[in-house]
């Protein structure tokens, strides 16, 4: 492992890269509205559109908080 | 009024202890302007939560859903598709930048490829970029004053209440640097949570629960002038994803996004960040929805729907609360308008001034020229927005964004290959920069650009396209030709730098 002090520790090791794989997800699911773009069914009280991507906000979040922890 | 005024004279006086906060020494640039690169997680989350959700944002997005409807809603995917994207790339940047002593991403840049050329052509489309995005947060602040009853012209004017808190925020930023708004940032943000949240409880309930206030928006938009709806027509469809990709490309490489993120210690805290400053977008997602409140609540704007959330607040709050509010929304105007000061000052020094003036400038000296400029700039926004018409303002934001759009390739190129040629990626940028520019002047200085006879889109992306295309195609003939490439001054080892890294001093 590479110690000299100008980089310090490696940061992320190779093969846990594969795990930003999962960020395809957020991308995919945003970026067709045409499978969002709609009333129904409602979320929290709000048409889909809006809660849909409401929760979309928490999943990457959660998925982004996933891949952190996968990839130390 | 009371409220308000005593929360912008605390946040003022926040500004000047900044300059204490974790000591360091001011009149080195890599301490006023990038804070040391010493910010951990927490406080990075707020400086970089104030940094990207400004004032502005929250003006316009809910200005933006109140007059045309659901496709203002776009900065929710947004913002939502910024953080994965930042996560991958960003702890590159960072660490190429810490180990090499870089204070801009035009630093990067020039160090990577050898190329003065490529240098100067992110540090001018981020300084041309940076200038609109402050006037706006003026902007913003002139919507809050305007409604808190400092009309028209003249001693009491809003625009005399304006230099007023924008030179209250010139001095502090000039003497702490950094510092300041990362302090400031933490009480308005706390602030914009509070008031959010207090309006998600109140208004909706007052106005008739959620279902009622989009039945009464979806109506109010149908037989509106420009009619709206709040769902997305098909025709903007494409449109609504494109805006929403190209500008979560872009918004890290906004200058002040990267100054956010060089101040960073290390790369965990990035990391950690971008898992956490979702809940801004969360918060951001209510904010818009805000506009339809608006509607609902029977808001007349006469024609300026920057006044939709403010004239809400004003009918719907308690007055001491109106008050609280307001300030959030000002404060969360000096905050960006700080940062990107000193961001676009950072990039005037490192790579106009000592570039091609004074060379031999030590870090001293640069600090001393980017206070001076950071003073430039604001000034510079200031008469921007007293002397010249709104509309200009919102033109150069729109170009500002695909401008950004363009410096892409160089940077997030550079961080994974050597292999794209130097000319091809300064060909490849102007042509997107006049490719970009052409399409929004040719659209009425409008973002959407519509291809052919039906793809409609966001003038950034095609612009990128054709930037990508002519940087493609150029690095394979030019690299055939052994033209040469310059030699790169970063070592691959600069890329992974881990935590306990050490940073050059820069140079």
């Amino acid at each position: 492992m590479n110690q000299d002090p100008l980089h310090g520790r490696e940061a992320t090791p190779n093969g846990r890269r594969l795990w930003y794989l999962l960020f395809v997800i957020p991308f995919v699911a945003m970026l067709l509205p045409q499978t969002y773009n709609g009333p129904t069914p409602s979320i929290a009280g709000l048409p889909f559109f809006y809660g849909y991507q409401l929760l979309w906000v928490v999943l990457t979040g959660l998925l982004t908080l996933a891949v952190y922890a996968l990839t130390r | 009024m009371t409220v308000f005024v005593v929360l912008f004279l605390a946040v003022t006086l926040l500004g000047f202890w900044a300059a204490r906060w974790n000591r360091g020494d001011l009149t080195v640039l890599s301490e006023w302007g990038l804070a040391g690169r010493r910010f951990g997680t927490i406080v990075s989350w707020f400086l970089l939560g104030g940094d990207l959700y400004t004032a502005y944002t929250f003006i316009a997005v809910p200005a933006l859903v109140f007059g045309s409807g659901a496709i203002g809603f776009f900065a929710v995917p947004y913002t939502i598709l910024i953080y994965p994207f930042a996560f991958v790339v960003l702890p590159r940047l960072w660490s190429v930048a810490r180990a090499r002593g870089y204070v801009t991403a035009a630093d990067f840049a020039k160090g990577r490829f050898d190329s003065r050329g490529l240098g100067l052509a992110v540090a001018v489309t981020g300084i041309l970029a940076t200038m609109p995005y402050i006037a706006l947060q003026l902007v913003g602040m002139q919507a809050v004053l305007q409604t808190l009853g400092f009309t028209g012209a003249g001693v009491f004017g809003h625009d005399t209440a304006l230099v007023l808190a924008f030179a209250v925020l010139a001095v502090y930023t000039y003497r702490s640097g950094l510092r300041a708004p990362a302090a400031v940032a933490i009480v308005k943000d706390a602030l914009i949570y509070i008031t959010v949240i207090v309006a998600l409880i109140v208004i909706p309930s007052s106005l008739g629960g959620f279902g009622h206030i989009f039945r009464t928006a979806e109506h109010a938009l149908a037989t509106a002038a420009t009619p709206g709806s709040i769902y997305l027509s098909p025709k903007i469809m494409g449109v609504y994803a494109t805006l929403a990709l190209g500008s979560a490309l872009a918004l890290f490489f906004y200058p002040h996004a990267i100054t956010g993120v060089f101040a960073t210690k290390s790369q965990r805290v990035i990391r950690r960040n971008m898992a956490i400053l979702p809940l801004y977008s969360l918060l951001l997602g209510f904010i818009a929805l805000l506009g339809y409140m608006a509607l609902a609540a029977g808001i007349h704007v006469h024609g300026n729907a920057n006044l939709a959330v403010p004239l809400l607040f004003e009918k719907m709050f308690p007055q001491w609360f109106v008050g609280f509010a307001f300030a959030a929304i000002l404060i969360g105007a000096l905050v960006p308008a700080a940062i990107m000061s000193i961001a676009a000052a950072n990039l005037f020094t490192r790579n106009i001034y000592r570039e091609y003036f004074a060379p031999a400038a030590d870090e001293r000296q640069q600090a001393a020229v980017a206070k001076l400029v950071s003073l430039v700039v604001k000034l510079g926004a200031l008469v921007f927005v007293v002397g010249i018409p709104l509309q200009f303002s919102l033109y150069l934001q729109t170009l500002g964004g695909i401008w950004i759009l363009q410096t892409l390739p160089t940077i997030v190129g550079g961080l994974y290959t050597r292999r794209l040629h130097r000319s091809a990626l300064l060909a490849g940028w102007l042509v997107g920069m006049v490719v970009g520019t052409y399409m929004a002047y040719t659209a009425g200085w409008k973002s959407t650009f519509v291809i052919g006879t039906g793809l409609a889109g966001y003038a950034g992306i095609w612009a990128l396209i054709a930037n990508l295309v002519v940087t493609g195609v150029l690095t394979i003939i030019l690299n055939a030709a052994q033209v040469s490439n310059g030699k790169d001054e970063t070592a691959p080892a600069d890329y992974r730098a881990g935590d306990d890294a050490v940073a050059l001093p820069s140079a």
